[in-house]
Formats: C-alpha cells, structure tokens, sequence
C-alpha cells in the first residue's frame, strides 16, 4: 500500500499536510462520531471489536447505524443488502464527477474508489482537479477512513467512558455549508442551485425516507435535460 | 450475541453492495469519457450535490426535541455569517460546531 499511497517522499509530506491543514478538523469530529458508534455498537450487546471491523471495511457512516440494529437482531441478510443498497445508492452519482485521474498508480485509485464517502466527494470536487495532486487526494481520504475507523475502535473498547458532547455532530453539517459557500462563490450558478433546491424539495416531500437518493436522481435528471437543451438551443 | 458466520456474512454483503456502488460509475461512465455531457455534469453537479447535502442535513434536525433545532438553526447561521466574513473554512467549522454544543448544553 505505501509504494503506491506513497510516490515519493516529498509530495506525501505536502500532500498530508494540505490535507491535514484543510480537514483535519473533520478528521477529529469523524473520530468524535466513529466514537459514539463504537458506543452504540457494545450498547447492542455485540462484541467491541465489531465497531472498528465495520467501519474499517465498509467507511459509510450513515448506513452503519442502521446495520447495527439489524446485526444484533440477526436480521435475513437479504433485508440488510436492500438496505445498504438503498441507502448508498447515492454513491452512484459520486463517480461521475469525482477527480480520480489526479489519482496515480492502481492500488492508490482502488482505494481512493472504496474509500469515497460523501465527505471525500464534497471536499474533493469544489477544488480546482489540477490542483489536486495523488496523495492530498489520498490522504484526505485515508484521515477521513483513519479517524472513523480509529474512533469506532476507541469507542468499542472505552465505551460509556467516552462522554458525549450533545451537538457535536453538527461538524458534517458545517462542512456542506462551508463548501457550498465555497462552491457558489467559486462558480456562482444559480441554474444549478435552483435545480438541486428543487430536487432536495421534490424528493422531501415525495420520499423523505430516501431523501438523498431520490434528490440525487432527480438532480440528475434535470441536469441531463439541461445539457440536451443547451446543446440543441 | 448473532453467530460469527452469519455476522461475516452480512457484512461482508454490505460491504461488497457499498463498494459496488461507488465503483461502478467509474465503469459506466467510460463510453462517455471526455464528452461535452461529462464536462457538464463535473460542471454542475458538484454544487449541486453538495447543496442537497446540506439541505439533508437541514432537514434531519429534530424540531420537535427539548431544544426545538434552535442549536443547530442558530450554528449554521454563525457557520455562513463567519464563513462569508472571513473565509477560513476551519474557523467557519469550528464557531459553528462550538455554538451548536453550547447551546444544545444549554437548551437541552
């Protein structure tokens, strides 16, 4: 993993120090949250090792707080494969705009592929792609993997020690505000805003169990009539 | 406790669903690889999909608990007024998060 992680010394150091710089106050608050689901991982009565393996194999948070409750419950499988699909399928939409040839060497982009949660993808695709070098791509989302991961294993072994800071999960929140400030002032399109406004609204008020998916979908669809009409105008 | 088999078996189902999913746009966006439609789509979407992102996270607020979303409303208030005046997006992130813990201590 490190030859490829790692092309040469001196571009890793910058490449985790830019990362560090810039997110690495999302890294402390994914530890504060990996935390409180290793927490709720040993309150189901499943063992403490459990919370790092899950978040250290699958990395996407939301989906991991319903799967818990079916663990422990031993729920059919099939239930929990329509669930995670359901839930991640969202991620569909991520590859398609996602700076994966600023990644280098095949290992570096398979993880970079496995490890893209939505933070990776906000914070990833507001920057300028040519900016963008192999490792602060890598890095970014290794703190991001790292610090979930390592706050679900300090939570599954510290368990109720751990005290919980009511709020403290409003950081992701922060973050999309944060970069969609970012993103408008950047590229102030108020098409696009328009039409994501109305699919977040549509998909609200049509399905707001799948709110994520379905105002993706639809987003997705406008952009593609968008397109077609901008080509025949 | 479930069954060590049947734990690694449902996660590893979940996980290889969520890889699926990210990986294959990858995949089926190659036929199109460096069309006008992928240049919009990078054009567009990003703002887009955060903008959803955020209005995700606006909409899970719980209005009806002890502190009615008062600390979350007033947080991503001080979030965008911070991050309008001075652009640091760790600043930003950090007043907000402090005003949201602060008040949900105070409120809830």
């Amino acid at each position: 993993m490190s030859a490829t992680l790692a092309p040469t010394a001196p571009e890793t150091r910058s490449g985790l120090v830019q990362a560090a710089s810039e997110v690495g106050v999302i890294w402390l608050g994914l530890f504060a949250l990996g935390a409180g689901f290793g927490v709720l991982v040993t309150s189901h009565g499943l063992p403490w090792w459990l919370a790092p393996v899950i978040s250290a194999s699958m990395f996407a948070g939301s989906v991991e707080f319903l799967l818990i409750g079916m663990f422990a419950t031993a729920t059919p499988v099939a239930t929990i494969a329509v669930t995670t699909f359901l839930v991640n399928s969202r991620h569909l939409f991520y590859g398609l705009t996602f700076p994966l040839h600023r990644v280098r060497g095949r290992l570096a982009r398979a993880y970079s592929v496995f490890a893209l949660c939505d933070e990776a993808y906000a914070i990833l695709t507001t920057k300028d792609p040519d900016a963008l070098s192999s490792s602060r791509i890598t890095w970014t989302q290794f703190g991001l993997h790292a610090s979930w991961a390592g706050g679900a294993l300090a939570g599954g072994l510290l368990g109720g020690l751990i005290p919980d800071l009511p709020g403290l999960d409003f950081i992701l929140t922060a973050l999309f505000v944060v970069l969609a400030i970012d993103a408008y002032r950047d590229r102030p399109d108020r098409v696009t805003l328009g039409l994501a406004a109305l699919a977040a609204a549509v998909a609200l008020l049509v399905a707001p169990g799948s709110m994520l998916l379905v105002a993706m979908a639809v987003f997705t669809v406008t952009l593609l009539i968008r397109h077609h009409r901008s080509r025949h105008a | 406790m479930p069954e060590p088999g049947y734990l690694a078996l449902a996660l590893g189902v979940a996980v290889a669903i969520t890889v699926s999913l990210r990986a294959l746009p990858f995949l089926l966006k190659k036929p199109i690889e460096g069309s006008a439609l992928l240049a919009d789509l990078g054009r567009w979407m990003p703002l887009g999909a955060i903008g959803i992102l955020a209005v995700y996270c606006v909409a899970r607020i719980d209005f009806a608990a002890a502190a009615h979303g008062v600390p979350q409303v007033a947080a991503i208030a001080a979030t965008a007024a911070v991050h309008l005046w001075r652009r640091n997006a760790l600043l930003s992130i950090i007043t907000g998060t402090a005003v949201c813990v602060a008040l949900s201590l105070v409120l809830g």
